[in-house]
């Protein structure tokens, strides 16, 4: 199970990189969130998969899953959550400000 | 002791731009006299010590574990540099006083001052060489600062940014060599170092480090062909160049050559290299200095090739040549300091020091004509006992004629060398005579803006003071024998010197008939000079190693500037490439380089189809949201690989962050939705092929990195996990039975108060886009 989880981490990191590699803003925005939910992936599937209980003490239970990458990701969920939204509303901004959410057209001049 | 001679000058650099600034009434020069003035007197009560061998040491620790320290160390060589330092700078201290206004920026002049000349002191008084590099560098600084001192002068500007570049490439070099030489011996103390020649001398990187060092020496001391520096550094104050540029800064490539002798000394190359390189900047240099017109340029190419003669002299390797060059050394501080003094003088009193507008100054300024009078003629070493300079030019001549060579290179060039030494001294006889006679004899030949007349008396002291010390070394040279130069020859040489100056050899001298080619050839040199000035003006031509500087120079600037171009392309996207190929490469080697990859299938979680399903569901939707060429219908795509995740959570037992998962992408989509209507459409324009396929290579290739990385990190368990730790303690420590949550606001309490922290500026930051407002909305 670990290997699959793996190869789908890695198709969520190549989607997106793709996207992160796009002219559009939007796509961009896409991409991170992509990138985050692979990252996650990532992490859960580092830690072993599938082994004890759900984290959480009962009586009369030994065995749990790991709860530190847990405990990471979770963090990392919200982060990735306030990058997005706060990304979402740049892209807004610079494409009221600027007239064009083509990153190629965003470059800046020579002396910037 | 030591210690303080050398942190004086700092302290009192520290206090100056007080001094300047709360005392106005007095010349901030007056107030600092005395530091110099008590650090001349220390090392004078330190010459009997000295004579009678008891050298000082002493040391302040810094970084011991690495063997920097301020390690000091007062023997002959060190003393006679020392009180060059201190007796010279005080002087220029007080020449100073008369020559700049007391309106000029007064606290960086003499803060500039007083940090080169605690780090001169510093150069010539450590023993460990990290502290000498330190040293070096900081002599380095401060003259780069003090050429720059008018610094709104263009020429100045260019003046101190290419002495800077030339000395400390040097420098660098020589910490290069030093470095090898203290990996070789095992110890960072010069001492030790010495102490160990055999090592040296067997060691294959002998010549390597000999190199290297001398590198740092040529380009300090201004050996051709890094000489180019010198003549531009005379943009400094002429106390300045009386100070750094002639008596001491440029002596430090001579001191290190001096002080490295024992190590280097006798052997081929470096007779080969230190005296070929010598006599060539002593040809260069007096050739150079009879073709200029302005009088610091002629003292500059002057102290040039006197420095190149110094150089020679060290190369020889002989004892006698050891003393000749100390001697030299002495003499050339006090003859061309004094000098240097004349010359500012005479521009501060005319306003120019273009010598052909200058003439006839002898009668308004008798007494800088005198002074100049004996400074030139010892300069140009006339045979009569009141010039210093004569008698050790006839040392010079004379060492040139009993080399001891080994082998067979050095022996085919030994003939050469006096020949050579009698050619640059005609030269030098020339410049000598021109620089007098031209400024102080015959007619005025311009007109100057201001009637000259002679200098305050203040300014006179210094230079007078200079050149009794040419008059009486010249007539009593064995004065300073005993106490000031056996010493440091003993210290060069490491032998005493078996030395007693005589002024007279008798007939049977081949030396004195040298010296007597030297003057003949001289004056009708001089005497015909104006019909040789095109020669002069002829070469060096497009030989100047000038050139080939500023053509490096802008070169540098032009290849950068083109470098940073084909990469900076303001690109974003080239950007991130950048840097993805870079995790590729890096991680993708090291992966491959450390054998890193293993794949391990005995501890695998058994397949469970539902998972399965999800994460194909998952992989199919991340792909669709690249393809779909709506905004809803990607937006919602994005939303499936978000609840999938959530789904895989709940399926790895993992009830919290599915629950996170889930509401964190129902607000997600939820915003999604809301923005981008204010977007535009998505771009269904092709991108060029190139491009596209370069995207997919880098986007695949971070992807199958990622697989492979987690499938070897799964595989080979390098550490044991600490899963248990957390769960033991998770309801002693915490209190609660939801170890994630415990982790969460408890053991890692902080890291989710900064967590939301960010989450909080975030929320201001979208807040504050939202409500901002272009002049355009506006209306």
């Amino acid at each position: 199970m670990e290997i699959i989880m793996s190869i789908l981490a890695g198709i969520l990191f190549s989607a997106g990189v793709y996207l992160l590699l796009q002219r559009q803003l939007l796509k961009i925005v896409f991409g991170t969130a992509l990138l985050s939910h692979g990252a996650h992936l990532l992490i859960l599937t580092m830690g072993k998969l599938n082994r004890g209980a759900p984290p959480i003490l009962e009586e009369g239970i030994k065995d749990y899953t790991d709860p530190l990458p847990q405990a990471l990701i979770l963090t990392s969920i919200v982060i990735s959550f306030g990058v997005t939204s706060f990304l979402l509303v740049l892209a807004y901004r610079a494409y009221r400000t600027n007239k064009t959410d083509n990153m190629e057209q965003l470059r800046g001049s020579d002396h910037d | 002791m030591l210690q303080y001679a050398v942190l004086a000058p700092f302290l009192t650099a520290l206090v100056v731009p007080f001094l300047f600034r709360y005392i106005r009434a007095i010349h901030t020069g007056w107030l600092i006299l005395p530091i110099p003035f008590g650090i001349f007197t220390y090392f004078l009560s330190q010459l009997t010590n000295i004579s009678e061998g008891h050298n000082q040491h002493s040391m302040v620790q810094w970084v011991p574990s690495l063997g920097m320290n301020f390690s000091f160390y007062l023997d002959g060589l060190s003393l006679l540099f020392s009180l060059l330092i201190s007796g010279i700078g005080t002087l220029v201290v007080l020449y100073s006083i008369f020559y700049l206004d007391k309106n000029e920026k007064l606290h960086n002049f003499y803060v500039f001052l007083y940090i080169f000349m605690g780090a001169m002191l510093g150069v010539v008084l450590s023993d460990n060489i990290y502290a000498l590099y330190l040293f070096w560098e900081l002599t380095s600084i401060s003259s780069f600062l003090l050429i720059g001192y008018w610094y709104e002068r263009q020429a100045s500007r260019y003046g101190a940014l290419k002495s800077m570049i030339i000395t400390v490439l040097g420098g660098l070099s020589m910490l290069g060599g030093l470095i090898l030489l203290s990996i070789i011996t095992g110890t960072t103390s010069i001492r030790e170092m010495i102490a160990a020649s055999d090592t040296v001398l067997e060691s294959p990187y002998f010549t390597g480090i000999l190199v290297l060092i001398l590198l740092g020496a040529f380009t300090k001391s201004a050996q051709f062909p890094f000489h180019i520096w010198l003549p531009d550094a005379m943009e400094a104050p002429t106390p300045v160049s009386a100070f750094l540029h002639s008596a001491t800064m440029v002596k430090a490539g001579i001191y290190l050559t001096a002080r490295l002798f024992l190590l280097f000394g006798g052997t081929d190359i470096f007779f080969v290299l230190v005296t070929g390189f010598g006599l060539l900047t002593l040809c260069w240099g007096s050739y150079m200095a009879v073709r200029q017109t302005d009088l610091k340029a002629i003292l500059a190419f002057s102290t040039i090739s006197q420095l190149g003669m110094i150089m020679t002299m060290l190369g020889f390797g002989t004892k006698e040549a050891a003393f000749a060059a100390v001697f030299h050394i002495f003499n050339h501080a006090t003859f061309k300091g004094s000098l240097f003094m004349v010359a500012g003088i005479v521009d501060h009193e005319t306003g120019t020091r273009d010598i052909r507008r200058l003439g006839g100054l002898m009668t308004l300024m008798p007494i800088s004509a005198t002074l100049a009078f004996f400074g030139a003629f010892s300069m140009a070493g006339v045979p009569l006992p009141i010039f210093n300079g004569f008698l050790s030019k006839e040392m010079f001549f004379k060492t040139s004629l009993d080399l001891e060579t080994t082998s067979t290179l050095a022996a085919s060039i030994a003939p050469f060398v006096p020949a050579l030494a009698v050619f640059g001294s005609i030269f030098t006889f020339v410049y000598s005579m021109y620089f007098f006679f031209h400024t102080f004899t015959g007619k005025t030949r311009g007109e100057l803006k201001v009637k000259p007349h002679e200098a305050p008396i203040g300014m006179l002291i210094s230079p007078i003071v200079l050149v009794l010390f040419v008059i009486i070394v010249g007539l009593l040279p064995n004065m300073i024998n005993e106490p000031i130069l056996t010493p440091a020859t003993a210290a060069i040489y490491g032998e005493l010197p078996d030395k007693h100056i005589v002024f007279w050899h008798g007939f049977f001298e081949p030396a004195l008939y040298m010296s007597m080619i030297v003057v003949a050839l001289g004056v009708i040199l001089f005497l015909t000079r104006t019909k040789w000035q095109s020669v002069y003006n002829w070469i060096p031509g497009v030989l100047s190693a000038n050139k080939t500087y500023d053509y490096l120079y802008n070169m540098q600037f032009r290849v950068s500037e083109k470098t940073t171009r084909t990469y900076m392309t303001g690109s974003i996207r080239h950007y991130m490439l950048y840097i993805l190929i870079f995790i590729i490469g890096a991680t993708g080697v090291t992966l491959f380089v450390t054998d890193g990859f293993v794949i391990d299938t005995s501890d695998l979680a058994p397949i469970s189809w539902p998972e399965v399903a999800v994460g194909l569901v998952m992989a199919i939707a991340a792909i669709a949201t690249i393809l779909m060429k709506n905004r809803i219908a990607a937006i919602l795509v994005l939303g499936i690989v978000g609840y999938g995740l959530s789904l895989l959570f709940v399926f790895f037992r993992a009830p919290d962050l599915a629950l996170t998962q889930l509401i964190v992408e129902t607000v997600t989509v939820a915003l999604f939705l809301l923005c981008f209507y204010h977007l535009p459409k998505l771009d269904t324009k092709k991108q060029p092929v190139g491009a596209k396929t370069l995207n997919i290579i880098v986007s695949v290739s971070v992807g199958v990195l990622v697989t492979l990385v987690a499938i070897a990190s799964h595989s080979s368990k390098k550490f044991e996990t600490i899963a248990h730790y957390f769960i033991e303690e998770s309801h002693h420590l915490g209190g609660g039975n939801n170890v994630v949550n415990v982790i969460l606001v408890d053991m890692r309490g902080l890291d989710t108060l900064f967590e939301i922290t960010v989450l909080g500026l975030a929320a201001l930051g979208i807040y504050a886009m939202i409500r901002l407002r272009d002049k355009e909305e506006m209306e």
